[in-house]
């Protein structure tokens, strides 16, 4: 069984997980700044990654954090994860990052 | 006219040899900081322990981790209102949230040499003690069901589920008893 590493409680089954979509997509500060195109992408675009993807990832049926994680979605290994509000480990960010 | 307060009832638990259901309980999740858990675990007479996944009990009262700002205290349940009024005075002025949940689960104990086998059967976990000693607990998946287990001497584990899941849980449970004990 695949093993995810979650920063509270360490390496636990994958079915206590839930994905959480994409990871670093801030809010724009002041949204009526932003033009229907601005508001629509950061609603809806997302990278679709071959490679090492920056997701975010909740340990619902454990300690019910989110977590960071940088995954290969081509052989589905988990590369790090990291608490909420940290940055990614610098030598393994992803393509967009 | 029927009585419309209803008797309340223990939930179904299928009869197994290593499994029964442990009395009625007072529970609450508490979230909040840690000096909020500190004074929750005064209050209930139990060790403050922050270290993940890890129980703080003391005679009938335990403290279970459940997240870095969440615990699952249970206590005696004659003394529910007494304990709900002393934490709520007790914790009155700090920011948290305090949720009675006694009646929302269940507790089974599983008990003998082959607890830990007889879980495995549903849940993925690393129940070996080198992994999950007595003393540790979380909340995890057994077989469909959310559940929170806490292992409380190195061959007993202490299970809660909630109500309506503790048929299936059980039944499954038992079916894993049987194919242990041919
Ligand atoms: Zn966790």
């Amino acid at each position: 069984m695949l093993l995810i590493n979650c920063p509270y409680c360490g390496e636990r089954p994958e079915p206590e997980f839930v994905y959480g979509g994409q990871a670093h997509i801030a809010r724009p500060t002041d949204p009526r700044a932003c033009s229907d195109q601005q508001w629509a992408d950061y609603l809806y675009l997302r990278d679709n990654v071959k490679g090492v993807h920056n997701e975010r990832w909740r340990h619902t049926h454990g300690c019910g954090r989110f977590f960071n994680a940088l995954r290969d979605t081509t052989t589905d290994r988990f590369l790090a994860t990291y608490e909420v509000g940290h940055e990614p480990p610098a030598t393994l960010k992803g393509a967009h990052s | 006219m029927p009585n419309a307060i209803a008797t309340r009832q223990g939930p179904y638990v299928a009869p197994s040899a290593l499994v029964r259901v442990l009395p009625h309980a007072a529970r609450w999740v508490l979230r909040g900081d840690s000096s909020v858990m500190a004074t929750a675990a005064s209050t209930l007479g139990v060790p403050f322990v922050e270290r993940p996944c890890q129980a703080a009990a003391q005679s009938d009262c335990a403290a279970l981790w459940l997240g870095p700002d969440e615990r699952l205290l249970i206590a005696p349940a004659d003394a529910q209102s007494e304990l709900a009024a002393r934490l709520q005075t007790a914790l009155a002025g700090q920011p948290h949230s305090l949720v009675e949940v006694s009646h929302r689960q269940v507790a089974l104990e599983i008990a003998g040499e082959h607890a830990a086998v007889l879980l495995n059967s549903g849940c993925p976990l690393d129940l070996h003690v080198s992994a999950f000693p007595a003393g540790m607990c979380t909340r995890t998946m057994f077989a469909k069901t959310e559940i929170v287990l806490w292992r409380t001497a190195e061959q007993r584990f202490h299970v809660e589920v909630w109500r309506s899941f503790a048929a299936y849980l059980s039944k499954y449970l038992a079916l894993a008893a049987g194919e242990l004990a041919a």
